[in-house]
């Protein structure tokens, strides 16, 4: 367990130092998953990789383990909440009814997007089946 | 060594094992409403968390910085856990390979209703201009929102507080909408979730459906990236 946490901070940590020696306007984090993933499907390739946290699901056991609470991660920062009573006592409507529409919004349109995207390309497939015959 | 309760409440107030003890049996008891109510929407664990909590530290005095300093350990293990979401992509690699295309169409269609909605309602409202500035980046996870706050010379803090409001309202909403409006396809409804409520809303996913769950964490990982990009455009160009 400690060697695959050891393994997932290791991702992280050179995913920060990518994005701060590149400047690049990106999460490190987001760099580290990518890191991970790269690993993860390079040592399906390279026999010699597939050693202590990645051989025998270690790191896919502690990353099941750091996800199975997720929601309790965000607590500390929601509690922020009490140091903006006041502007929230000022323009607290406000600013609930602007954040409700847009999250209504955005999940509508991105899942609508996402159905009408998978719909035209299923659309598209039929078609390039029969091309894909040998000519007689 | 006092005995006197009072002393001993000023002692422990101060220390960290306090309030990351009070963080995580607050949530445990959250998490349990959450499990008893068969995971309702309204049930969001990290809503109730951060009311009784809030109400706790609001009722004890208690400043912000103190509660942060026991709360700081959970807090850290965000940066762990999307470099954890790595696990269940490449658990889940075929399925996301296949539906590639919709993804990206609908990563940059959402980001861009995401935060034009957000900065053209607010102003709508009449909304002063550093609130707006803070509303913008509201879709992404907190440590990168508040980047790009900082960035645009607003208000981190306000920030930090739109977009746990923001995870937890879709978290709540997405389950009864989708169902009402027919939707079964869980990798839709997943996308839309993790990227109009980041963490909160993966994690209220990965409760409904694994493969929704998966979608959830590459939509908020996406996100985080192109709304960086995005935001700073959209202000230049929404605000004068």
């Amino acid at each position: 367990m400690i060697a695959s946490l050891c393994l997932i901070l290791l991702c992280q940590l050179a995913g920060e130092i990518f994005v701060r020696a590149l400047a690049l306007p990106m999460p490190g984090p987001v760099i580290g998953m990518m890191i991970l993933l790269a690993l993860l499907l390079a040592r399906d390739r390279l026999g010699w990789l597939a050693r202590g946290p990645l051989q025998g699901g270690g790191v896919e056991a502690g990353a099941s383990g750091l996800l199975a609470h997720l929601s309790l991660l965000f607590v500390p920062a929601g509690v922020g909440i009490v140091q903006k009573l006041d502007l929230l006592a000022a323009h607290g409507l406000a600013i609930a009814a602007v954040l409700a529409i847009s999250v209504l919004l955005t999940l509508l349109v991105t899942v609508a997007t996402f159905l009408l995207v998978g719909r035209l390309m299923a659309r598209g497939q039929p078609d390039e089946q029969p091309s894909e015959r040998p000519m007689p | 060594m006092s005995t006197n309760p009072f002393s001993l409440w000023v002692y422990l107030s101060q220390t960290p094992l306090l309030w990351l003890t009070v963080t995580l049996l607050v949530y445990v008891i959250a998490d349990a409403l959450s499990l008893a109510t068969g995971r309702h929407p309204f049930a969001n664990p990290v809503f109730h968390s951060m009311w009784m909590i809030a109400a706790f530290l609001l009722l004890t005095g208690t400043s912000y910085t103190t509660y942060f300093g026991g709360a700081q350990f959970v807090h850290f293990l965000l940066g762990p856990a999307t470099v954890a979401l790595a696990v269940p992509l490449y658990e889940n690699r075929r399925i996301v390979a296949k539906a590639i295309l919709p993804m990206l169409v609908a990563l940059v269609v959402g980001c861009a209703t995401a935060i034009v909605s957000v900065v053209l309602l607010a102003q709508a409202f009449g909304l002063p201009r550093e609130i707006v500035l803070s509303l913008a980046p509201k879709s992404v996870t907190a440590a990168v929102a508040m980047g790009i706050s900082e960035s645009l010379g607003a208000d981190a803090s306000l920030t930090a507080v739109a977009v746990i409001l923001t995870g937890i309202m879709g978290a709540i909403i997405v389950t009864p909408l989708m169902n009402r409006m027919g939707i079964t396809d869980y990798r839709a409804r997943g996308f839309a979730v993790g990227l109009a409520s980041h963490g909160i809303g993966t994690a209220r996913a990965f409760q409904v459906d694994a493969v929704a769950g998966v979608f959830a964490g590459i939509a908020m990982s996406l996100n985080a990236l192109v709304t960086s990009l995005l935001v700073p455009i959209a202000v230049t160009l929404l605000m004068r």
